[in-house]
């Protein structure tokens, strides 16, 4: 008589090793949850103090002086982020007012316009300018770049000089906003262009196929399914080159004159950018300044962060809105 | 019986193209005409009267043809391809000057020698990278070692377990990947440096590299996870591997190109990152082997310094270190793409 083995128990219970992989993948995952909160937490709790001293004026006043007696000690500071906040703002907003339509436009011709060989030579080159260095796009803008934008400045103060934002009161063009938006727009159009052509690569094929058979022409197509269909991942990717440009060092700080003044003339050679007034004065700031710089950080890091949560939602919304 | 041969109407006859090119010469022409007699002028007049007229001539002939829906088709076609060339340009003109300004900076001892007994205004034949390059090569080696199981754990949170954290998960990793270097470096100088090290050393770096490279890698590795078939997994799990086993003999095997791919796309995007190491390496002048203690070159380090000093002969020498970052790269992200285009393998 043979002997029945006691039927195996079945368990949908995961092994040990299973539990501690799964934990240790987890711990792993949970990388980014913890760096992104240690961020905050040090540069608060660093800037903390210099915070509580300026209160709200940290970001509505322009002063940024700090006065110390022979042995070193703080006598008086005056520390206000606004004028770079204000430069911040502006060169990312000229550099991605320069870079969308571009990048829309050859996200387009990759998609729809280019023979497929030149499409997979562009799309390598594209990826790698998005991968060169900011010090590379610096020191090109600042001696290469710089005298044509200047004289592109000119032009537009000639022409366009009525409007009060060409305005030019005293007539300094080097150095300015306009310029460093330049650059930063050559920096940030590889990466709205790759997410364009992402989106629009998604287009549904029905849907191009419906327009083509109803009679439109290539450009009608676009108009009416490719453009309808990808706005809002397009607008995520501006807003993504938006998070960028704002949170360039120091392709910003070669190019840019940086003075701690409120400058919304775009061509006027007067401007600034939080992240290059870290670099500006980390080299002989005393540790009481270095406190305002870690707040300075601080706000950086949440406007950027704030930038990139739009940019991050608008772009899942892709293909709900369109016909 | 005569058999009818197919026609593609679609595709452009000698005659359109002959029109086509004789468009393009005209509004060539053109443009040199206006800009030889009106008062524009500069590389900025010819192309864009060369651009406008094209476009104006490209559309009348559409007009011509087929009325107006045809007439904006060709226009546009002509500002599309405007827009792509606009995005070409300033990288061919990077590529350009890098090599014709950095190539004069290139010589035997630049890869030999240090700068350390070397002042900026010296001749070129004197001083060189070679202890921004050993750092270089620390900085990135270290960031490696921490930040690839950090990333690839993170991608396999998100192809493998899917727990209930994946979804914000994802879009912290996004939102790291918008970390800009300085706030990093600010945050590794105030959590470490100021704390515990107190001095500047290629450590600090390498950990402010290591929170920029992190969402570099996890997003690469999570897309190449993802390409892996499920079918691989459920066949390990059918033989009776457990998910680790799974995990770690089928799927990580499976998408080992592509992982190395991960990581060479998060070298790239570090190498050449500066702000941070401003803040933390401390920049010597001298080939630091000890990544933990001591300032530590690096080529970013290296060109902003030689950069900021002025001369003519630092200046050359800044170019010299962009054209090395650069071909660095350019070597980086060829391999990262030749692998990454191979069929995934066993």
């Amino acid at each position: 008589m043979s002997v029945i083995p006691a039927p195996r128990e079945i368990t949908t219970e995961p092994r040990k090793s299973d539990r501690i992989f799964r934990r240790v993948v987890t711990v792993g995952g949970l990388s980014s949850l913890a760096i992104l909160s240690l961020i905050t937490i040090f540069l608060g709790y660093r800037g903390f103090e210099v915070l509580r001293q300026e209160g709200f004026g940290f970001i509505t006043s322009s002063d940024w002086s700090i006065t110390t007696d022979d042995a070193g000690n703080v006598v008086e500071s005056q520390f206000g982020l606004a004028a770079m906040l204000v430069g911040t703002i502006l060169c990312a907003i000229i550099a991605v007012t320069i870079a969308l339509p571009i990048s829309i436009a050859s996200a387009l011709f990759l998609n729809f316009y280019s023979p497929q060989w030149l499409k997979r030579i562009l799309i390598a080159v594209v990826d790698m300018m998005a991968a060169f260095p900011s010090i590379l796009f610096g020191i090109w803008g600042f001696l290469v770049l710089m005298p044509s934008a200047e004289y592109w400045a000119k032009l537009i103060h000639h022409y366009l000089g009525f409007i009060p934002l060409f305005d030019l009161a005293p007539y300094v063009v080097t150095r300015s906003p306009f310029v460093a938006g330049v650059v930063l727009a050559i920096m940030i159009i590889p990466i709205i262009t790759s997410v364009s052509r992402e989106v629009f690569s998604q287009t549904p094929l029905d849907r191009i196929q419906a327009a083509y058979a109803l009679g439109a022409t290539r450009w009608g197509m676009i108009k009416a399914v490719v453009l309808p269909y990808g706005r809002s991942g397009v607008i995520g990717g501006a807003m993504l080159g938006l998070g960028r440009a704002m949170g360039e060092t120091v392709a910003v700080f070669t190019v840019l004159n940086i003075v701690f003044q409120i400058n919304w003339h775009v061509l006027l050679g007067v401007g600034g950018n939080v992240a290059s007034l870290i670099i500006l004065k980390f080299g002989d700031a005393s540790p009481y300044e270095i406190k305002a710089l870690m707040a300075a950080g601080l706000v950086l890091f949440i406007l950027t962060l704030g930038v990139n949560a739009i940019a991050d939602v608008i772009v899942k919304k892709t293909g709900k809105s369109g016909r | 019986m005569s058999s009818v041969k197919p026609t593609k109407p679609w595709v452009a006859s000698p005659r359109d193209r002959f029109r086509d090119g004789l468009i393009f010469v005209g509004a060539l022409a053109a443009s040199f005409a206006i800009v030889e007699a009106t008062a524009l002028k500069g590389k900025l007049a010819y192309f864009f009267t060369f651009f406008i007229i094209l476009t104006i001539a490209n559309g009348v002939s559409g007009l011509l043809r087929y009325g107006l829906p045809a007439a904006k088709d060709a226009a546009l076609k002509t500002l599309v391809g405007l827009g792509a060339l606009l995005t070409v340009m300033p990288i061919a003109s990077i590529l350009a000057t890098v090599i014709s300004k950095g190539y004069k900076g290139i010589q035997l001892n630049l890869f030999t020698q240090d700068m350390s007994m070397a002042t900026p205004t010296d001749p070129l034949t004197n001083g060189g990278i070679l202890h921004a390059v050993t750092g270089t090569l620390t900085l990135v080696a270290l960031s490696l070692v921490m930040s690839v199981p950090l990333g690839i754990l993170t991608a396999l949170y998100l192809t493998e377990i899917r727990g209930k954290f994946t979804k914000p998960i994802k879009f912290l990793v996004q939102a790291m990947s918008g970390v800009p270097s300085i706030v990093a470096g600010l945050f590794i100088l105030s959590a470490v440096l100021y704390p515990i090290t107190k001095g500047y050393s290629g450590f600090m770096g390498a950990l402010a590299l290591t929170i920029l490279m992190i969402p570099t890698v996890a997003r690469t590795s999570e897309e190449v996870l993802n390409l892996i078939p499920q079918d691989l997994r459920e066949a390990g799990t059918a033989l009776g591997g457990t998910q680790w086993r799974t995990v770690a003999m089928i799927v990580l095997p499976a998408a080992r190109s592509g992982l190395i791919t991960a990581m060479i796309l998060g070298v790239a995007r570090i190498a050449g990152e500066t702000a941070p190491l401003l803040l933390l390496t401390g920049g010597g002048d001298k080939v630091n082997p000890n990544a933990f203690n001591g300032p530590m070159g690096s080529l970013p380090y290296y060109i902003w310094k030689s950069f900021n000093a002025g001369s003519p002969e630092a200046i050359t020498r800044a170019w010299a270190g962009l054209l090395v970052l650069v071909v660095l790269i350019l070597i980086l992200f060829t391999t990262a793409r030749y692998l990454g285009t191979r069929k995934v393998s066993r």
